[in-house]
């Protein structure tokens, strides 16, 4: 049986992990869309909207 | 003109993508400092806060799993009204918000069901038991899993708003059920203690810690939430100039 003060690491261990490892993929995925975008307009790609003059 | 209509008026204008995208870049700096600012301060409070004269440290635990299980939910709620949003107002960025806020709303729940199980090891004597509350949550976190898997199953996001929205609204059935389980039925998961009629039961010297990181789970959550629906509003794009690049392609072949 593990000691009370290793079950109270474990939880705060584990939601350190959880919650930061759900902020480094968000930043990730954020970091990749950005330059998929930026790759597209460079290829002058532009949205429909945008051509067109419109704002969204 | 009438509060309802400047009301929805702003509410409209929210719906376009690029101010969307303008209002939530200048809000998210803010946010972010004071979800860390409010997580220093909460887990301060919480190592600060005296043990329990029965459970000793493990206490502590309390601080974290309490607003994991209230975010779950309040995740769940989140999607229900954008759920909304895109089956009543048909809001373009409803769908966005509602599919964002899946793995998030996961990862509480996740994160709730694991801490309990830590706590209940050394204060029940075992790491689960199928009663309504554990039983209930468990099936809210398949619930986020397969709406997950729904967006996953489709690759064009508009086919898979609408019945993702339904199944959300349905699903929502849940969440009462997870709230009022510890009273309806005979559970190990202890009664309510802070949201109450007759008020909280817990000491202040426990409750303030409590409070202060359940305020810093749902500004995190919030960070989180508003930095995901960026990432697909950016998603999108991809996949819309893509789209427009290959028709080009293919009417100019």
């Amino acid at each position: 049986m593990m000691s009370h003060e290793a079950f109270v690491f474990l939880s705060y261990a584990a939601t350190a992990v959880t919650l930061a490892g759900l902020l480094v993929f968000i930043l990730l995925d954020g970091r990749a869309r950005r330059r998929e975008l930026t790759e597209l307009e460079a290829q002058g790609v532009r949205r429909r909207s945008k051509s067109a003059g419109g704002s969204s | 003109m009438s509060d309802t209509t400047i009301s929805q008026g702003w509410f409209t204008s929210l719906a376009n993508p690029t101010r969307f995208l303008a209002l939530s870049g200048r809000i998210l700096p803010y946010l972010a400092t004071a979800a860390v600012l409010s997580l220093v301060i909460g887990l301060y409070m919480s190592f600060a806060a005296p043990e329990d004269y029965q459970q000793g440290i493990t206490v502590r635990i309390m601080f974290i799993h309490v607003p994991a299980a209230w975010l779950a939910m309040m995740c769940y709620s989140v999607m229900a009204i954008a759920s909304l949003g895109t089956l009543v107002w048909r809001h373009p960025l409803a769908d966005v918000a509602a599919k964002t806020a899946l793995p998030i709303g996961a990862a509480f729940t996740f994160l709730s069901l694991l801490t309990g199980s830590l706590w209940g090891r050394p204060m029940w004597g075992t790491w689960w038991v199928w009663d309504a509350r554990l039983t209930s949550v468990f099936v809210l976190f398949l619930m986020y899993l397969g709406l997950m898997a729904l967006h996953k199953a489709m690759d064009d996001p508009a086919r898979a708003a609408r019945p993702a929205a339904v199944l959300t609204l349905v699903g929502f059935i849940n969440i009462p059920i997870i709230k009022f389980s510890v009273d309806w039925w005979n559970t190990l998961h202890q009664p309510a203690s802070v949201i109450r009629l007759d008020g909280p039961t817990i000491h202040a010297s426990m409750l303030y810690p409590l409070l202060v990181m359940a305020l810093a789970y749902t500004l995190i959550f919030f960070t989180l939430h508003l930095m995901a629906m960026r990432n697909e509003i950016w998603r999108r794009r991809v996949q819309t100039m893509r789209r427009q690049a290959a028709q080009s392609i293919g009417g100019g072949a």
